[in-house]
């Protein structure tokens, strides 16, 4: 776990405080976070097996393992993004009941679970707090006959997981930005895209499974 | 629609971690939910940036939930789902169909003059959402933008002063860009365009217009 800072880079960063107007850019110093060094086994619970015991057995206690794990999260989450306690306690059971009716959407070459619950969580939050809609992309599904194989699930929920360690040694400065854009209340043009995470490889496995889905939806 | 090759426009990170954070207006939302659908490398990016939220979610604060909550989910699971069913019967994606209420042949058009056609979308107040049709040769007044204004082409091309854009491709533009565009001889136009901010434009039958055309 651990990892050296000092070959880092700076990069620049520019983060808008106006939306229109007069520009003020910011800098910030972001430092590139290094990937700790992964062993080379199978991750840790990654949940996904949870997911495939809720969509295939309906099976009550896996669902509340991943509540008990995530519950608390997502309402840490709603909250922060101004939510009231009571508010983001009833969301929360809808985000959580929204995991079950939709387990069999997920799809763990292309998301891990933490991130595929957060992106429910978040189009809750749009729903709920700020009463928009939320336009989603075209949903891909594998077909009934058809299943992402085991080797690019592992890859996928292996490279979730760096990202995750990539986070937790990152200078808690950088970490708060990134947060703050995501957990907080920043408008899109306050949101710098520069993170110093490494987003190149998950990038390009995603790339990846997209292409081998297509191939099975023609 | 996947034909990704073709796509040489694309949508920014800013943009794209924007949509993951949840943080753009309705209007630019759609934007770019209709360009994923359209685009698997800005779908793959887009989704590596929900994955930053996913690992902040791993990491950050818990706050405990009632005692009764799984008790509470299970019963509100045993409701049953309440998922919409989407749009599928039409000649653009999903997100854009649940919009304009099925099919691009549904849409009332608006005159806004030169032959050019609109019609605004309905979303939330802090960004504008329209279509516009542009008749094969015709020309957008000339406009400058405020704050930041994406253009989604739909059908057939057009081009300004700084690219070409063809079927599936987005220009972002920004304040710094006074633009003309114009459609391509040989097919009408159809674009998908957000506003966060009313458009300027350099002549002064448009400006007077403005008010009117809520554009
Ligand atoms: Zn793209």
């Amino acid at each position: 776990m651990f990892c050296s800072l000092d070959r880092s880079q700076e990069v620049g960063a520019y983060l808008y405080q106006v939306p229109y107007g007069v520009l003020k850019p910011i800098r910030l110093h972001y430092q590139k976070a290094c990937i700790p060094a992964v062993k080379k086994t199978a991750p840790q619970n990654t949940w996904v097996q949870h997911l495939k015991r809720i969509q295939a057995d309906e099976d009550q206690q896996a669902f509340a393992e991943l509540f008990g794990h995530f519950a608390p999260r997502i309402k840490a989450f709603l909250m922060k993004s101004g939510a009231s306690p009571s508010m983001a306690e009833e969301c929360t059971q809808e985000v959580m009941a929204t995991l079950w009716h939709k387990a069999h959407l997920f799809d763990p070459s292309r998301a891990s679970v933490a991130t595929w619950i957060f992106t429910i969580a978040r189009n809750k939050k749009i729903d709920a707090l700020r009463k928009q809609r939320r336009p989603e992309p075209e949903d891909l599904e594998w077909g009934p006959q058809a299943e992402p194989e085991a080797s690019d699930v592992l890859v996928l929920q292996q490279e979730s997981q760096q990202l995750t360690q990539a986070m937790t040694v990152l200078p808690s400065q950088q970490r708060d930005l990134i947060t703050k854009a995501y957990f907080g209340d920043l408008s899109h043009s306050e949101i710098a895209a520069e993170t110093g995470l490494p987003l190149g490889t998950i990038k390009s496995r995603l790339r990846l499974a997209l292409a081998k889905l297509r191939q099975t939806m023609k | 629609m996947n034909d990704m090759t073709q796509i040489k426009h694309h949508l920014t990170d800013q943009l794209m971690m924007g949509y993951a954070a949840g943080a753009l207006p309705e209007a630019f939302n759609l934007v770019v939910a209709t360009h994923l659908s359209m685009c698997d490398s800005c779908r793959a990016a887009a989704q590596a940036y929900d994955a930053i939220g996913g690992a902040i979610l791993e990491t950050d604060t818990r706050v405990s939930v009632a005692d009764d909550a799984l008790a509470e989910t299970l019963a509100l699971i045993a409701q049953g789902p309440s998922v919409p069913k989407p749009l599928n019967n039409s000649d653009v994606s999903a997100p854009l169909a649940a919009y304009i209420g099925g099919s691009l042949r549904d849409v009332k058009w608006r005159s806004v003059g030169m032959g050019v056609r609109q019609a605004v979308l309905s979303t939330s107040k802090l960004a504008t959402a329209r279509l516009l049709y542009i008749p094969a040769g015709a020309a957008v007044p000339d406009h400058g933008h405020r704050g930041t204004e994406l253009t989604l082409v739909l059908q057939g091309a057009f081009r300004d002063a700084t690219a070409r854009f063809a079927e599936g491709d987005v220009e972002v533009a920004n304040e710094d860009l006074n633009h003309t565009p114009v459609a391509e001889i040989g097919e009408d136009c159809i674009c998908l365009a957000a506003t966060d901010a009313p458009l300027r434009f350099n002549s002064w039958i448009p400006r007077i217009a403005q008010p009117f055309l809520r554009i």
